[in-house]
């Protein structure tokens, strides 16, 4: 059996998403900014786009950007709004959690004089507005927490921040690369003046995303070219994928609600079914976390040889393991939520999509088990059914 | 990315277990850096005529603890000690960089059960087996953890 559960890391194409966009991609191949119809008809399918990803949100269309993913709209959100706040402030707050997108523009904005503080994070990853509000001080620009990680799957208390930001008068980004078209948010109600999405986490194409902007944010345009974007984003429009992008959020708009009670029961019963194998924990917050998030730590194995083991079974998965990211230490949000090495070694993340299934979660349990059987087998810190770690230290 | 060798060797592993009554046993790593291999030799006349390991770690660890075994298996003591690293990456089709570490383990776990070979049978110990590295070949960013 083959099955992918790795819907964290991409999710396959929706066939709503790759019908809409075949058009734009051969016979519809007119430069928006054009004024003949070639143009405007491309022009009406970008705005038609704008229009469906701003009300997953609770957005006004012009208030999005688009950008070529994820990434670039978190290094356009904090670099912006760093650089337009300057004059008022170099103080940042983040979190240890965030992705690298982030906290790797965060470094570079140190080194550019900025002054970053990250908020350590509980055992279940979450983030405490109380620490956020001790953060904040009168130099203090931009704050801004995910939305949902990435690696653990725990939902963050985005409009609790939202009103602490609010209150202080400091502008709030979120990173809801993981979020957007899997739970509800509404950018009035959690205060928000920046928020990052990515088309490839919704079922739509790579390299396309979003980057909302309340009206009236004060930021610095991130990508200089044409007046593309209303002068925001500089560049010929990503036509085809712009339009997959809304199709995908307008699929999210019809479906989201129900797709999350399913996938969220298929989660739990993946959940319950891995437990049972002895010396193995779920990572992340037990019930505020993403409806497809199904993380652990299995000890005694590691995480890069459990997702090669995985793929030898045909299932698809990935690890935040030291060896998994080809570093020394395991990943910065199992070490933030205070994982002993040991225990972080050994971890696995298994993400669910609306297209998984009852019998491929049957699968993915009957493989995780054999998967810690068999490398449990030749690991040689595994002695009676225990891992033996004090003999080795 | 990994070459099909070293999947095939993760995958199917050779040699994997322990041996009762081994006459040398090695052990290298630590849990803290996710890697740990265990050789276990026999030697008859001269030679070394089985050897198994288990290993705790990585793709990378295992596939190079399963082809050093296959490397050693039925070798002499002498050609034994002259088994590098460099020989287990040739023999994999090639490594990737940050995966390097795990071949010198699996030359430092051959080592370690040669010394304990050597020792447990109150024999000489052979120039090359003298200086034995240390395990902080997996722990760069740590000053030594040789425990
Ligand atoms: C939380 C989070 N932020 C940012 C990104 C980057 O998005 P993209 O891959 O579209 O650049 C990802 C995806 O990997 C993510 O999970």
């Amino acid at each position: 059996m083959f099955v992918y559960a790795d819907n964290a890391a991409t999710t396959p194409v929706s066939d709503a998403v790759f019908n809409a966009m075949l058009p734009w991609l051969h016979d519809r191949y007119g430069n928006p900014s054009a004024i003949y119809s070639v143009g405007r008809e491309a022009k009406a399918a970008v705005e038609d786009a704008r229009v469906k990803v701003a009300s997953l949100i609770g957005a006004r269309p012009e208030e999005i950007v688009f950008t070529a993913g994820g990434s670039e709209s978190d290094n356009y959100a904090l670099k912006g709004t760093a650089y337009a706040g300057r004059k008022k402030g170099r103080h940042i707050i983040s979190t240890k959690i965030e992705h690298h997108a982030m906290l790797h523009t965060l470094e570079w904005l140190e080194k550019q004089g900025f002054e970053v503080t990250l908020l350590d994070v509980d055992s279940d990853g979450l983030v405490s507005p109380d620490d956020v509000k001790r953060a904040v001080s009168d130099n203090t620009i931009l704050i801004s927490v995910m939305a949902a990680n990435n690696e653990i799957g725990t939902i963050e208390p985005i409009a609790e921040i939202g009103e602490i930001a609010a209150a202080h008068k400091i502008p709030f980004h979120t990173d809801a690369v993981q979020a957007y078209g899997h739970i509800p948010l509404n950018v009035r109600e959690m205060n928000l003046s920046t928020l990052s999405l990515s088309a490839h986490k919704l079922r739509g194409p790579k390299g396309i995303g979003a980057l909302y902007i309340k009206n009236g944010t004060h930021i610095d345009t991130f990508l200089h070219g044409g007046g593309q974007e209303r002068g925001r984003r500089g560049g010929t429009e990503n036509v085809a994928g712009i339009v997959g992008l809304g199709e995908a959020a307008y699929q999210c708009s019809l479906h989201m609600a129900e797709d999350a009670k399913r996938v969220t029961a298929l989660r739990d019963r993946l959940i319950a079914g891995i437990l049972p194998i002895p010396y193995s924990r779920l990572t992340g917050h037990p019930t505020r976390r993403l409806p497809g998030n199904a993380s652990f730590c299995i000890e005694g194995i590691e995480g890069e040889a459990i997702v090669l083991t995985l793929d030898s079974l045909g299932v698809m998965a990935s690890s935040g393991s030291a060896c998994s990211s080809g570093s020394l230490d395991p990943s910065h949000v199992l070490m933030a939520i205070g994982l002993p090495h040991v225990v972080a070694h050994g971890s696995v993340r298994l993400s669910l999509g609306p297209q998984n299934t009852d019998a491929e979660v049957d699968y993915l349990i009957s493989a995780v088990h054999k998967t810690a059987e068999d490398l449990r087998a030749k690991s040689p810190v595994w002695e009676n059914n225990a891992p033996m770690w004090a003999k080795f230290e | 990315m990994y070459s099909e060798k070293v999947l095939d060797h993760f995958t199917h592993p050779r040699n994997v277990g322990e041996i009762a009554d081994a006459d040398g046993v090695g052990t290298v790593g630590n849990p803290r850096c996710g890697d740990i291999m265990r050789f276990y030799i026999k030697v008859e006349d001269g030679r070394i005529s089985d050897i198994t390991f288990k290993t705790f770690g990585c793709g990378a660890a295992v596939a190079t603890s399963s082809m050093a075994t296959e490397l050693i298996r039925g070798k002499t003591l002498d050609e034994a000690l002259q088994l590098t690293n460099k020989t287990v990456i040739e023999a994999l089709e090639g490594l990737p960089p940050q995966k390097i570490h795990c071949s010198v383990l699996a030359e430092e776990a051959l080592r370690a059960a040669l010394v304990d070979y050597y020792t447990k049978h109150n024999l000489p110990l052979p120039k090359e087996l003298e200086t034995t590295a240390s395990c902080d070949v997996c722990c760069r960013n740590e000053p030594r953890c040789d425990k």
